[in-house]
């Protein structure tokens, strides 16, 4: 792991590696990861500029312009109200890039903390915490999702305009809120036992006993000795989390439950075209794919990283 | 150990007891009044009062949720509201169940024949072309979404070449059940390569297999009798897992080919609100995710002696 190197005076200077950077030299040689990151970067990059990149609005009609085939002006065509597909698809990447990172950072903010303390105290605490999360897994997924959304969406739009946010309440932002707090709520209990793992193994290590006969804090041992070392696994469960994340917005949207139209989404996009797919089944089959490829990236990112992580899973 | 299995016994109806009061709250506390689906939107006032009074949705919440559980716990979960109207959910349920019990258990057949064999190739050729290939299609079958494969199979298939039909349902035993079979049986199959795989991989390093070939047993016999037997033992926790995500899995694709399975009849009452269906479809489906886990923990012992002992 580390390179000695003859200086002038004689002595050996070592270079050191952080635990990062050697990750990263791993997963440098292993393409199909590469080839995610690029996916996942071009995801959010897209996402970002958006307005620059699509031809047109999301929901900016041509009523002239209505089913077209591809063409030059409509470069994947247009849908039933004459909306191009190509613009609607980049917008899209908005949905799915703003869903991921929030439902992400709501799954860590409950997750890591609630997996740290079942693992450090043990007992109850640990007892109360996995059971919460054994009810989480019991439940179908899909079914809690929906009835989440169905119970909060009411107050959740009421609390909106309360606030005095009526255009945020108008603008659809309200399914957005439906759909973060939705998907947050179900997601951690898998963080949550990952990191109680790493806590459990780690916490017996001399390091930890060392920080603790030094006379360190509960905190203290907790927030700067054993999260850094749980976070690079945690790595992989948030790469592979993030494609099921976009994996579950969109096939909330197509049941209804999530993002509305206008709102662009990829699900709800692909299930109003369900209707034309005799006549038209790109407008299925292409927003379809181009989701399909960032949940494929995602989840090779996260392969690569398990094995960048885990290098005797390669040895025979 | 008989403590383990006991309290792990003693947990489900517990679980299902939770399942049910969230379930349950959520759906009282949610959108849809019932009475205002029936009657529309010009109601009388006093025939909603009628009504509510007649269905019992009057009484306070704690009321209405032990009625609900007592009623349950004699097979009666109450009555559609929506397309089926009056119909009670146990009967809809047992219609619609046979159709989806067949159709799961011909995909999940096809994912394990073809899982397992994929999985084993991809070890014994680890570090190959064919395993980095195998491992992409695997990605993949996790990657696609079910409403994306489902059109792109059907339009292929039934459309372009006309070779299959586009959809509806006949039995296990006519072509019509061959794309939604295969649409359903990629995730189970991927899942099952990826374990077979790495248990393959961790079982070849173990010292017994180096002595099964040391002592001259053909490959064959190592790899079929000595190497898989134990690489297989994780497999069964994940098939208790995956009980629940492949009901969910009907949900798309029944709707899609038209099959007149559990998941169009939930995908219906999805759409309408229909929440006495909807309470019904997740109590079942919690309650056979609870029970083919602690079946998969009770066979654990059965099938590694080593656990046995411990």
């Amino acid at each position: 792991m580390t390179l000695g190197q003859q200086t002038a005076l004689g002595e050996v200077k070592i270079k050191g590696r952080s635990q990062w950077g050697e990750l990263w030299r791993r997963l440098r040689r292993n393409r199909p990861a590469v080839m995610g990151l690029f996916i996942a970067a071009l995801l959010y990059v897209t996402a970002l500029f958006a307005p620059w990149l699509a031809p047109y609005g999301y929901d900016e009609q041509n009523l002239d312009a209505v089913e077209r085939p591809p063409s030059w002006a409509y470069p994947l065509g247009t849908d039933e109200v004459g909306r191009d597909l190509l613009s609607r698809i980049i917008w899209g990447t908005r949905s799915a890039a703003f869903v991921s990172i929030t439902v992400t950072l709501v799954n860590l903010a409950l997750g890591v903390p609630l997996g740290t303390l079942a693992g450090y105290f043990h007992g109850w605490v640990d007892t109360l915490i996995m059971r919460l999360a054994d009810i989480l897994f019991a439940f179908p997924g899909l079914l809690f999702i929906f009835f989440i959304a169905a119970t909060v969406k009411p107050s959740i739009s009421t609390w909106v305009k309360a606030v005095g946010l009526i255009d945020l309440a108008r603008s659809g932002y309200v399914d957005y809120l439906v759909v973060i707090v939705a998907l947050g709520l179900v997601g951690w209990p898998g963080l949550a036992r990952l990191v109680r793992g790493q806590v459990l193994s780690l916490k017996e290590q001399e390091f930890i006993v060392g920080a603790r006969a030094i006379g360190a804090s509960t905190w203290r041992i907790m927030f700067r000795h054993l999260l850094p070392n749980a976070l690079p696994p945690l790595s992989v469960a948030i790469s592979m989390g993030i494609g099921g994340i976009i994996l579950s917005e969109s096939t909330l949207s197509l049941l209804g439950i999530g993002l509305q139209p206008p709102n662009p989404s990829w699900g709800a996009m692909i299930y109003s075209n369900y209707r034309y797919w005799r006549t038209r089944p790109h407008l299925v089959i292409v927003p379809g794919l181009v989701l399909a490829a960032v949940v494929f990236a995602f989840n090779f990112l996260g392969d690569g990283l398990n094995e960048a992580l885990n290098p005797h899973l390669d040895q025979r | 150990m008989i403590a383990y299995f006991v309290r792990r016994f003693l947990w489900l109806p517990v679980l299902l007891l939770i399942v049910a009061f969230i379930t349950f709250t959520l759906g009282y506390y949610g959108p849809g009044d019932p009475v205002q689906v029936l009657l529309g939107q010009h109601t009388n006032p006093a025939v909603v009062a009628r009504l509510k009074q007649a269905w019992g949705l009057d009484r306070p919440f704690p009321v209405q949720y032990a009625s609900y559980i007592w009623r349950a716990l004699r097979g009666d979960f109450g009555e559609s509201i929506v397309k089926y109207r009056g119909q009670p959910v146990r009967r809809l349920i047992g219609t619609f169940l046979p159709v989806t019990l067949q159709l799961n258990l011909v995909s999940g057949v096809l994912g394990v024949m073809i899982g397992i064999p994929l999985g084993i190739v991809a070890a014994l050729r680890h570090g190959s072309w064919v395993d980095r290939l195998i491992m992409a299609l695997v990605v993949g079958g996790i990657s696609v979404p079910t409403f994306v494969l489902a059109p792109v199979l059907t339009y292929i298939f039934a459309r372009l070449w006309r070779i299959l039909p586009p959809g509806g349902w006949d039995g296990i035993f006519s072509t019509k059940i061959i794309l939604p079979a295969v649409v359903l049986a990629l995730g189970p199959m991927a899942v099952f390569t990826r374990q077979t795989r790495a248990g393959m991989l961790e079982v070849f390093r173990e010292d017994y297999v180096r002595t099964a070939r040391a002592k001259g047993l053909a490959e064959r016999a190592v790899v079929l009798r000595h190497a898989l037997r134990n690489a297989l033992i994780p497999l069964s926790t994940i098939m208790g897992f995956m009980l629940g995500g492949l009901v969910e899995g009907t949900f798309i694709t029944e709707f899609w080919f038209g099959i007149p399975g559990l998941g169009s009849l939930g995908f219906d009452a999805f759409y309408a609100r229909d929440y006495p269906i909807v309470i019904g479809l997740t109590l079942l489906i919690a309650a056979a995710y609870g029970l083919a886990n602690l079946l998969v923990d009770l066979g654990y012992g059965f099938l590694d002696p080593r656990i046995r002992r411990a």
